[in-house]
């Protein structure tokens, strides 16, 4: 009998409880979702493991520790394209039309000496192909075999000068902006990864040309990020001491839109 | 000793079974298994919210699209697809392809929300943090609890092996031998309240702290183009980067199983003294238990 009585009262305990909780819960969705809008304190708070990611990541793996490479039995399908995958500026159309053989690579900014690059220079130098694994941010990957020639001895041709930090890849292809329209796509990259010997600016996938939808005529390959620190439609790798007043000065497209800088988890 | 009368009746046993209060879990214990139940929670949510950026998983080291033909074949290696699908008639239908069994799970998986005006994603928003698609925000919700999850297991087990805790959790010979007494006494819902834990406790912890919780950090690094090239047998050993992302998904499931079992279990056995025991670490023992003071044990 006294259980009975006991069991009713745990149990409307139980009910009051989780009422309460999931009023609870609900309100703190809200303030959790408006919490993590980008500038906010909490998202702040949350983004500084990433600084923690990326400082650990090079701690571990140093700066020549390579991306797993596969052999040509394991590509087993196209490289996705993803993002932009046919510009429509009018000065990339009219390189396209051409088939790229007017096209310019710039290194500019804190360098000693600017260099212009064309297809044909940078197909002159070093070759060197990979096959590597490309893995989207979203969660999917793709392996393909990459040709291009380093960017660490181009960087070393113009002379890095000691106040740069930072590649900052220019392209040609245009992103939405929100409000703003279309804004250009654009990366950055530390200097380690900038030297590291999978590093390459790579002009050939699979055996063929560089696909437009794959970032024709040049496009960066950065074996330990993400597809997002992969820069297609390269014109320009400009050497900077900081990329906060570049757009949403987080480094990128994809970075002002909120995602991690370092991108290589 | 007296021990509870297998014949006695349910009513009269509260009274007669009262036991030692006993000291069972120290701070280091309850103050990391708290700061998990966090971690839990957004890491799971979090994940959901990620996994609908791509929700599709797959065996192997890369995701075969159906569109990249490659000699009129494409590779063709997705296991789970959750997806949005239209019906003959064009209407649309949530759509879950396990193995290649498709299932209709309009309202949940696939397609959620208001009817009028449907959500088309993999899981519903209220599975998800935050509850709107945002992969960016979720990833930094994701990384930012993994890290205090792995740093607080860290804690864990280094405080559960300087106080021998640690020792009290893979079942030992007696345990086993003593199983199917233990699945009985848990089928009849006879819990015997001693000072270490019976034995599917003991497999259910072990099978968390040293099976699932390895596999779902390792399988999250191998995940990492950037741990892959520190570690390159990551990928290797879970059979690539895809399978991997299966079994952190898989891993997750059992987690949840877990939690599920984890509270029933807390009901059945007598929520009051073991959520006590989980915040203050005082534990009433069964009637069998005899009361040692030299071991801290209360009235």
């Amino acid at each position: 009998m006294s259980q009975g009585k006991l069991l009713l009262n745990r149990r409307r305990l139980l009910g009051l409880g989780a009422a309460g909780a999931s009023t609870l819960m609900l309100s703190g969705c809200d303030w959790f979702d408006g919490g993590l809008q980008q500038g906010e304190g909490l998202r702040s708070t949350l983004e500084k493991a990433n600084d923690l990611t990326y400082r650990v990541q090079r701690l571990l793996a140093g700066q020549q520790a390579l991306a797993p490479e596969y052999t040509e039995a394991d590509i087993r399908q196209g490289q996705r394209p993803n993002g932009s995958t046919d510009p429509q500026g009018d000065d990339y159309l009219a390189l396209k039309a051409n088939n790229f053989a007017d096209y310019k690579l710039k290194i500019t900014g804190l360098v000693n000496k600017e260099l212009t690059l064309s297809l044909a220079d940078l197909k002159a130098m070093a070759q060197q192909t990979q096959i590597t694994r490309h893995d989207c941010v979203e969660g999917w990957s793709c392996i393909a075999k990459w040709t291009g020639t380093r960017l660490g001895p181009i960087l070393d041709q113009a002379g890095i000068k000691p106040e740069a930090r930072f590649c900052l890849y220019r392209c040609y292809d245009t992103m939405d902006g929100g409000l703003g329209g279309q804004v250009p796509y654009y990366e950055t990259s530390d200097l380690i990864d900038a030297h590291h010997p999978q590093t390459i600016l790579a002009y050939g996938m699979n055996g063929g040309d560089l696909p437009v939808a794959n970032g024709a005529p040049v496009r960066v390959r950065i074996e330990r990020a993400l597809g997002y620190k992969q820069p297609k439609y390269v014109h320009t790798i400009e050497l900077v001491s900081s990329f906060a007043s570049e757009a949403g000065g987080r480094g990128g497209y994809w970075e002002d839109n909120g995602y991690d800088w370092y991108g290589g988890i | 000793m007296a021990s509870i009368a297998e014949g006695g009746t349910s009513s009269a046993k509260p009274a007669k079974t009262k036991g030692p209060l006993i000291y069972r879990q120290s701070i280091w214990t309850r103050v990391t298994h708290w700061v998990w139940v966090v971690c839990l929670f957004f890491l799971l949510f979090s994940g959901l919210n990620i996994f609908n950026a791509h929700p599709t998983l797959y065996i192997g080291q890369q995701s075969g699209f159906p569109d990249l033909q490659s000699n009129g074949q494409h590779l063709d290696n997705a296991w789970l697809d959750i997806s949005a699908v239209n019906a003959a008639d064009g209407s649309a239908h949530g759509q879950t392809t396990i193995l290649g069994h498709s299932f209709d799970t309009s309202g949940v998986l696939g397609m959620s929300g208001d009817p009028q005006n449907p959500d088309f994603r993999g899981f519903p928003a209220w599975l998800t943090v935050p509850s709107y698609y945002d992969l960016a925000t979720a990833r930094v919700i994701h990384f930012f609890f993994a890290w205090l999850l792995v740093g607080t297991l860290f804690i864990w087990l280094l405080a559960s092996i300087l106080n021998r805790h640690i020792l009290g959790i893979p079942p030992t010979l007696r345990d086993w031998r003593n199983l199917p007494h233990d699945v009985m006494a848990h089928i009849r819902l006879k819990f015997e309240h001693g000072r270490s834990y019976n034995t599917l406790q003991k497999i259910a912890y072990s099978a968390v702290f040293f099976i699932l919780f390895p596999l779902i950090i390792l399988t999250g690094l191998t995940m990492s183009p950037g741990m892959d090239s520190v570690f390159p047998w990551l990928p290797a050993v879970f059979g690539g980067r895809q399978t991997a992302r299966s079994i952190h998904f898989l891993v997750m499931l059992a987690l949840v199983a877990f939690f599920l079992i984890h509270i029933i279990m807390v009901f059945a056995a007598g929520p009051i003294n073991e959520v006590r025991q989980m915040i203050t670490g005082r534990y009433r023992a069964s009637g069998d238990v005899p009361f040692d003071a030299s071991k801290g044990d209360k009235k």
